[in-house]
């Protein structure tokens, strides 16, 4: 379906680590990308600056990449709308609930060998690998 | 500049580094994520060596910044502090991978990707911005 592209993968992944390691070493902060978006729901005015700040970084960095490298095939989105709204909203209460996403437990958590990370980490590859199963091969 | 203008110019470099990261991954991609996930079909590794390469970075940056007595541009290190594992952890995470699996993003990929402009990505954050409004909804006691 896509290729496998190792190098800018792991140049990639290096790129993500040095800003959860900046985030780390200058604001003290796990850079989990649903707390950090979760949190702006809940407005505490000492937290929403950076939390906007970051956001806005996020999408800045992306948007650089886009125009840069011309990649018209950088976001293709499979899923018939109403799946979209569908997973959205699971993403969004199911983050939350389980207190972090594929960033601040896969990333920041798997780092700190935090038990609870590691086994929210392995439930969601492990569910989500069932439901692409599921979707692609049983239904 | 006063340290917490300096907090949000740090948080505002580090969504730019991670944006950038992200996109030069593949991983934004849904379509790239889906062919990791789908271990059964044409399966593209690509993911592994993504999370491989950040954990490069972040094992010995949480091993040894902890270590000092306090980040560059704040008083304490805010980490979390809870070890048990509970339903809410464990329920959550499946939520999580269910749509995650359904759709291919993650919130990181998705809120990088709203550049784009692209219907389903503006789709899917609204409605993550709704499930995570009602999570706070109905948790409004549990603290963080």
């Amino acid at each position: 379906m896509t290729d496998f592209t190792p190098v800018s993968g792991l140049l990639g992944g290096v790129l993500i680590g040095l800003a959860v390691a900046l985030m780390l070493i200058l604001n003290g902060r796990i850079a989990g990308i649903s707390g950090i978006v979760g949190g702006l729901l809940t407005l505490k005015f000492r937290e929403t600056a950076w939390r906007a700040a970051f956001v806005a970084g996020l999408v800045l960095g992306a948007l650089a990449y886009i125009l840069v490298a011309d990649d018209a095939s950088a976001v293709q989105v499979l899923a018939p709308l109403p799946v979209v709204v569908v997973g959205g909203l699971l993403v969004g209460f199911g983050t939350r609930l389980g207190s972090g996403c594929t960033s601040g437990h896969g990333l920041c958590g798997m780092a700190r060998f935090s038990r609870r990370s590691m086994v929210a980490t392995a439930t969601f590859f492990g569910v989500a690998m069932l439901t692409v199963f599921l979707t692609h091969h049983v239904l | 500049m006063a340290s917490g203008a300096l907090r949000v110019l740090a948080a505002l470099v580090s969504g730019v580094i991670f944006g950038l990261g992200l996109a030069i991954s593949g991983m934004m991609n849904p379509a790239k994520v889906i062919g990791f996930l789908d271990v059964a079909g044409d399966w593209d590794p690509t993911l592994a060596f993504v999370m491989g390469g950040a954990l490069l970075v972040t094992i010995p940056a949480f091993r040894f910044i902890p270590k000092r007595t306090r980040p560059v541009l704040d008083k304490e290190f805010s980490m979390p502090t809870k070890n048990s594992l509970d339903a809410p952890l464990i329920g959550g995470a499946a939520i999580f991978g269910v749509g995650w699996g359904l759709v291919g993003l993650c919130p990181g990929p998705a809120v990088a990707a709203l550049g784009t402009g692209l219907v389903p990505i503006l789709l899917f954050v609204a409605a993550m911005l709704v499930g995570m409004a009602a999570h706070a909804r109905l948790f409004t006691n549990s603290k963080e």
